[in-house]
């Protein structure tokens, strides 16, 4: 830039610059055009697929269909056993691999000695989150099922999914941790703070929105899985619910669910959309549209506590 | 014949009934599981809808596939199993490993129904050799167009759709078509959603593809069913009647449940729910889109589960065989 300032004014040639300006600023606009395309025709896409969902199961959007068991009957036929399995597994899944993945986080990024084990450590959790999903039903099948002898239950696929979203979290706590500014942990150092203090009151608050982000992709991405839920036994037909969680009588809460056999939604939906009479398939699209607008709300909820977060901080 | 040989369970089972007055509750299972073939999914999901609202008791039902359910049976991890074949030798093995006996109860009839575009005007009948030429591993690469099939058929290129390799459907039609069990060529698309090879089939002028009856039954509008040449050299098309003939063979074939002899013999509540299960097979089954057996071939099929006659009628592979022919060579085994 200077050379070119410089030449310029040897030359008393504005115009030269003035061209130069107006070339780079057509650059910009060729990016945003290109980007507005980008998220255009994403957005788009994943609308007309939503929209699709709802057209064709439109006709099933009746209270009926959220409070009535599977039947051979299409128009009976509902996803009550689906819906509520499918939120126990995914409040397993959640206080299971939130605490665990921002703990095996923080543990990496602020206390672990930087050496090969570490390094190795690193590797591997990178590549976790690449492994195929069955491959964690097969693991979760062998460990959590036979070895453990937790059965087909609610809890094991709670861990199950929880696996799968461990690596999503603490790469993310890790890269947001990474974030902070270095000077935010030396003034606390310098106010004679010990590392829990740094970690608990400063790093882990300061990072909250990115790893939040993280959890957000993990809880969608386990809200869709069906392979690692099939092999470790999730059910097709089940027409009563898991015990309640909350009791009337002292201690109010029980944890017999967890020990519960259940369904989830993707797998009700893949059923239905295999069967050979169209009614199954207006079901199947209603289904795929609840699971749609369930992942929207849980991210909506996220995006919006991930945004009263960042306000609140001041650096 | 071979009688239930009477487990250590099955033992407790008669002693806590000899000593009732003392204890009188035998051990009744709380959950009745249920896995198995995609296949008899539809009628057992029926059965066990009815009478969870008739009698209360609680029945699950998963969807493992016929091979996934069974292992599953075979670990004793589930008391009934659906299956779309015969059990395989080595099932058997690992089910006499854990000792445990099954009883084998045919449920209904499924035509296997081979499908063409409707604009396909020239192969509306054919013979098992005829299929075989097109299906067979060595047709692979070489098959190519319908003319090659049959002479003076067009020259249009053949495009086939057909159930993936782990289907039930698979191994009894390249058993039934192939003559030897999950031999077929590799160039073939290939999908377990029969919706997928409907609507393969239905978009391509030269396509083909093979599926359940209900499948057809549904999409009539976009389909041809091919009239396939049986036994006695006629060429049949798939339907209820032929079926319940036995006129539409090779391809009509059986679908069962596997019941756990021991809880079968002994558990009060498996025993409900089996005659439940037997009693409105028929019915169920024809409303779910398959084809019932007949009221005396229901009677004799209950009379060979209330025999607790285990084993397996398929020891040797065959194809083709009436219900009656099934639990004869069943009990002999």
């Amino acid at each position: 830039m200077a050379k070119i300032a410089i030449k310029a004014k040897n030359n008393n040639d504005l115009s030269e610059i003035r061209a130069l300006i107006k070339k780079h600023k057509k650059n910009d606009l060729i990016f945003a055009a290109t980007g507005m395309f980008v998220i255009a025709s994403l957005t788009i896409t994943l609308l007309i697929l939503f929209l699709d969902l709802v057209i064709d199961g439109y006709p099933r959007f009746t209270l009926d269909f959220f409070s009535n068991f599977p039947s051979r009957r299409a128009l009976k036929a509902g996803i009550l056993s689906a819906w509520i399995g499918s939120s126990l597994v995914l409040i397993v899944t959640f206080f299971v691999a939130v605490p665990l993945g921002i703990a095996a986080g923080v543990y990496l990024e602020e206390y672990a000695k930087k050496n090969w084990i570490s390094d190795l450590i690193e590797i591997n959790v990178s590549n976790l989150a690449g492994v195929p999903s069955i491959i964690y039903g097969l693991l979760a099948l062998g460990l959590f099922v036979y070895s453990f002898g937790l059965g087909q239950s609610i809890l094991t696929a709670g861990l199950t999914l929880a696996l799968l979203m461990l690596p999503i979290v603490i790469v993310s706590t890790r890269e947001s941790i990474r974030a902070i500014p270095v000077h935010i942990r030396e003034a606390a150092f310098a106010v004679g703070a010990t590392k829990w203090q740094v970690v608990i009151n400063h790093v882990i608050p300061y990072s909250y929105g990115g790893i939040l982000t993280g959890v957000i992709i993990g809880m969608a991405r386990a809200i869709g899985e069906t392979a690692p839920v099939i092999t470790i036994g999730a059910l097709t037909f089940i027409a009563f619910l898991p015990p309640s969680p909350i009791s009337t009588s002292a201690p109010f809460l029980n944890f017999e669910w967890l020990e519960a056999a259940f369904t989830v939604l993707p797998i009700q939906m893949f059923n239905w959309i295999s069967r050979p009479q169209h009614a199954f398939h207006v079901n199947a699209a209603a289904t795929g549209a609840v699971i749609i607008v369930l992942t929207a709300l849980m991210n909506g909820f996220a995006i919006r506590l991930r945004y009263k977060i960042r306000k609140k901080i001041k650096w | 014949m071979k009688e239930l040989n009477l487990g250590k369970s099955s033992i407790a089972a008669v002693l806590a009934g000899t000593f009732a007055f003392s204890n009188p509750t035998i051990a009744a299972v709380d959950i009745i599981k249920i896995d198995g073939s995609s296949t008899v999914y539809p009628i057992t999901e029926a059965v066990a809808e009815e009478f969870q609202i008739e009698t209360g008791i609680k029945v699950t039902v998963g969807v493992s596939g016929t091979g996934g359910g069974m292992k599953k049976f075979c670990r004793g991890d589930t008391v009934i199993s659906g299956a779309s074949r015969p059990i395989k030798a080595k099932e058997r093995k690992k089910c006499a490993e854990a000792g445990i006996e099954f009883i084998e109860v045919p449920v209904a009839f499924d035509a296997l129904t081979v499908v063409i575009n409707p604009k396909n005007d020239f192969a509306t009948e054919m013979t098992p050799a005829e299929l075989k030429k097109i299906w067979e591993p060595a047709a692979q690469g070489k098959m190519m167009t319908w003319s090659q099939v049959r002479e003076g058929w067009p020259d249009i290129p053949l495009k086939l759709y057909g159930p993936g390799a782990d289907s039930g459907t698979f191994d009894y039609f390249t058993e039934a078509i192939v003559e030897e069990s999950k031999a077929i060529r590799g160039d073939f698309t290939a999908s377990e959603d029969d919706n997928v090879l409907v609507k393969g089939v239905a978009g391509d002028k030269g396509g083909m593809g093979y599926f359940g009856l209900a499948y057809y039954a549904e999409n009539k509008d976009k389909l041809a069913a091919v009239k396939v040449q049986n036994s006695e050299g006629k060429f049949i098309t798939p339907s209820m009647e032929t079926v319940q003939d036995g006129s539409y063979n090779p391809l009509a074939r059986p679908l069962f449940i596997y019941l756990n002899a021991t809880k079968a013999a002994f558990d009060p509540n498996v025993r409900k729910f089996i005659d439940f299960y037997l009693k409105y097979a028929g019915e169920l089954a024809n409303e779910v889109g398959y084809i019932a057996f007949s009221d005396d071939e229901y009677a004799a099929i209950t009379a060979h589960y209330k025999g607790s006659k285990t084993g397996t009628a398929f020891e040797k592979p065959a194809i083709g065989l009436s219900v009656k022919e099934m639990l004869k060579r069943a009990a002999a085994n």
